[in-house]
C-alpha cells in the first residue's frame, strides 16, 4: 500500500510540476514536449486506479495523435516565429487579460464539481446505472455506451462529424493548374493512344500537333 | 525479504526476455542484409563469423568506438533524448507479447491497446531527433515521417477492431486463443494484407522509407546522428520491425498456436512457433525491400488516407454484420 502511494505522489508530481513547465518554459517546443510528459502521467493515474481502457486511450488518442499534431503545428511555428511580432514579448502582455478570463472560469467549474461531489456524497447514488464489478472495464464501458446512451454516443459523433467536415471546409482551396495522377487513364492507356506510326516522306518531315 | 525476491525474480524475467530480443535483432539485421543480397543475387555479408552472422556485432563495436557529434545549434537534450526514447519504446512493447500460454511477462487486460499505443508514440523518436538537430534535412525527416506515422496508425487502429470483433477481448493471450480452430488470416485476409502494408509504413521501411529516403533526404531525421547514437536509433528501429512482426503474427497467424494439432507438429513447444511465424513475416519485410520501389509521398498519403482507411471501415462493418446475422459474436 505505501509502494502504491509513493507511486501515486511520484506521478502526480510528474503531473504538476510539467504541466506548470507548459505554461512557463520559454520554447513553445519544450512546452509541447512538457504537455506530453503530463498526459503520459495522467495516463500512468488512470492505469493506477484501475482504469486501464482509459489510460491507454489517452495515451492513443492525445499523446498518439493530438501531441503529435500539436507538435507539428508548433515546429511549424517555431521556424516563422523570429520573424512575426505576434510573439514578440511586447505584443505578449495583451492575451493575459483573456487567458485570465477562461482560467478563472474554469476554475470555478472545477470548484462547483468538485465541491458537489465533495459535500453532497449522495449525488454519486442519483446515477441511473447499475455497474457490475465483475467486468473488467473496457466491457463495462461498452455496455453502457452502446446500450443505454447510444443515441447521446451517436450524436457526439455528429458533432466531431461536423467539426471535421468544418475543418476540411476551412482549410480546403482549389489550385489551378495542378496536373494530378489517375491510376485508370494511366493504365488504360494502351499502345493505340500513345503510338502513331507516320511514313514519312524522304525531304519532307512530319508535322506534329500537340 | 520475500518483497525483494519478487523484485530481484521480475529483474530477472526481464532480462530473460529483454537479451533474446537485442540478440534477435543484432541477427535479424544480418538476415535482412543476406536476404537482399540473395534477391539481388549478391552474397551479402558473409566474412565475420560463420556465414557472417556476427557482422552485426562487430558494426555495434565499430559504433561503439566512434566519436558521438553533437551539433553546436542543436536543442542539446532532446537531441540525446531521442534515440533513447525511440531505443526504449521499442524495447517496452515486448512485455505483453505471450510467448506460450504461461510464458508472457505481463499478462494484462488491455494488452493489444498497450502494443498499439506504444507503437503509436514510436512517432516521437524519430520527430524529437528531426527537430533538435536543427537542420533542413532532418526536419523534413520528421515532418514526412509524422504525418506517415499518424495517417497508418488509424487504418491499423481500424483493422484491430475487425480482430477485436471476433475476439471479444482484448487481452493478447485471449486473441491467441480465439484462433485456436481458425487462424484469423483465413476470414480477414484482406486486412492482414492491408495490416501488413501498413506495418511497412508505421516502421518506415521500404517502400515507404521516405522519412531518410537517401536520394532526396541524405539519411532523414538521422542525418546528424553519428557513433553510439545512431546505433542506438538503428536497434530500436529493427526491434519495433520485429514487434509489428510479432504483432502480426499475434492478430493473424494464431501466436504461439502449431497450425495443425498433430504428432509432430504439437511436440515442438509454443515459443518456437511464435518466433518462426515472426520470422516469416520478417522475411517477407526483407523480400519486399529487395523488390519494391519506393512510393512517392502524394501517392503513400492517398494510399493511407483513400484507400486502407474507407476500405477496413468497410470491412468492419461487414464482419460485425456477417457476426451478427450468424450469431456468432463472442460472448453470447
Amino acid at each position: 500500500m505505501i509502494a502504491h502511494a509513493i507511486v501515486f505522489y511520484i506521478f502526480s508530481l510528474i503531473a504538476i510540476v510539467s504541466a506548470i513547465m507548459v505554461t512557463v518554459s520559454k520554447n513553445t517546443v519544450n512546452s509541447v514536449f512538457f504537455l506530453i510528459l503530463d498526459f503520459i502521467s495522467i495516463s500512468c493515474l488512470f492505469i493506477m486506479i484501475g482504469a486501464e481502457f482509459l489510460g491507454m486511450i489517452m495515451l492513443i488518442v492525445y499523446v498518439g495523435a493530438v501531441a503529435v499534431l500539436f507538435l507539428f503545428v508548433v515546429m511549424m511555428l517555431n521556424v516563422a516565429q523570429q520573424k512575426n511580432e505576434w510573439f514578440n514579448s511586447s505584443g505578449r502582455s495583451s492575451h493575459i487579460p483573456v487567458g485570465l478570463l477562461v482560467s478563472i472560469i474554469i476554475f470555478f467549474e472545477l470548484i462547483i464539481v468538485i465541491g458537489g461531489w465533495k459535500y453532497k456524497p449522495d449525488l454519486l447514488d442519483s446515477i441511473a446505472i447499475e455497474i457490475n464489478t465483475d467486468l473488467t472495464n473496457t466491457q463495462s464501458l461498452g455496455s453502457v455506451i452502446y446500450t443505454d446512451y447510444i443515441h447521446l454516443f451517436q450524436l457526439s459523433g455528429m458533432v466531431l462529424l461536423v467539426a471535421m467536415i468544418g475543418a476540411i471546409v476551412l482549410t480546403f482551396r482549389q489550385r489551378s493548374g495542378v496536373k494530378r495522377q489517375s491510376y485508370f487513364k494511366q493504365i488504360s492507356r494502351d499502345r493505340k493512344d500513345g503510338i502513331e506510326l507516320v511514313d514519312v516522306e524522304n525531304n519532307k518531315g512530319v508535322k506534329i500537333d500537340v | 525479504m520475500v518483497e525483494l525476491f519478487i523484485f530481484f525474480e521480475q529483474i530477472y524475467r526481464i532480462l530473460f526476455l529483454l537479451i533474446p530480443v537485442l540478440v534477435s535483432v543484432a541477427m535479424i539485421v544480418w538476415l535482412d542484409r543476406r536476404v537482399w543480397a540473395f534477391v539481388q543475387k549478391r552474397r551479402g555479408p558473409n566474412v565475420v563469423g560463420p556465414f557472417g552472422l556476427f557482422q552485426t556485432l562487430a558494426d555495434a563495436l565499430k559504433y561503439i568506438f566512434k566519436e558521438i557529434i553533437i551539433p553546436a545549434s542543436s536543442n542539446k537534450v532532446i537531441f540525446i533524448l531521442a534515440p533513447i526514447v525511440t531505443m526504449t519504446l521499442a524495447l517496452i512493447a515486448w512485455a505483453v507479447i505471450p510467448f506460450s500460454e504461461t510464458f508472457v511477462l505481463a499478462d494484462i487486460n488491455v494488452g493489444i491497446l498497450y502494443l498499439f499505443a506504444v507503437s503509436s508514440l514510436g512517432v516521437y523518436g524519430i520527430i524529437m531527433g528531426g527537430w533538435a538537430s536543427n537542420s533542413k534535412y532532418p526536419f523534413l525527416g520528421a515532418i514526412r515521417s509524422a504525418a506517415q506515422m499518424v495517417s497508418y496508425e488509424v487504418s491499423i487502429g481500424v483493422i484491430i477492431i475487425n480482430v477485436l470483433l471476433c475476439v471479444g477481448s482484448l487481452n493478447l493471450s485471449d486473441i491467441v486463443l480465439a484462433q485456436k480452430d481458425l487462424w484469423f488470416v483465413i476470414p480477414l485476409f484482406p486486412m492482414f494484407i492491408i495490416f501488413f502494408i501498413s506495418a511497412l509504413a508505421e516502421t518506415n521501411r521500404p517502400p515507404f522509407d521516405l522519412p531518410e529516403a537517401e536520394a532526396e533526404l541524405v539519411a532523414g531525421y538521422q542525418t546528424e546522428y553519428s557513433g553510439m547514437m545512431y546505433a542506438m536509433f538503428w536497434l530500436g528501429e529493427y526491434a519495433n520491425i520485429l514487434l509489428m512482426c510479432a504483432m502480426g503474427s499475434i492478430l493473424f497467424l494464431g501466436g504461439w498456436l502449431s497450425p495443425i494439432d498433430l504428432f509432430p507438429f504439437n511436440v515442438i513447444p509454443a515459443p518456437i512457433w511464435l518466433i518462426l511465424k515472426i520470422l516469416f513475416l520478417f522475411i517477407l519485410f526483407a523480400l519486399i525491400k529487395a523488390i519494391v520501389p519506393r512510393y512517392r509521398y502524394d501517392q503513400l498519403m492517398k494510399l493511407g488516407w483513400k484507400i486502407f482507411l474507407p476500405f477496413s471501415l468497410i470491412y468492419v462493418v461487414l464482419t460485425a454484420s456477417f457476426l451478427m446475422y450468424f450469431d456468432l459474436l463472442p460472448g453470447n
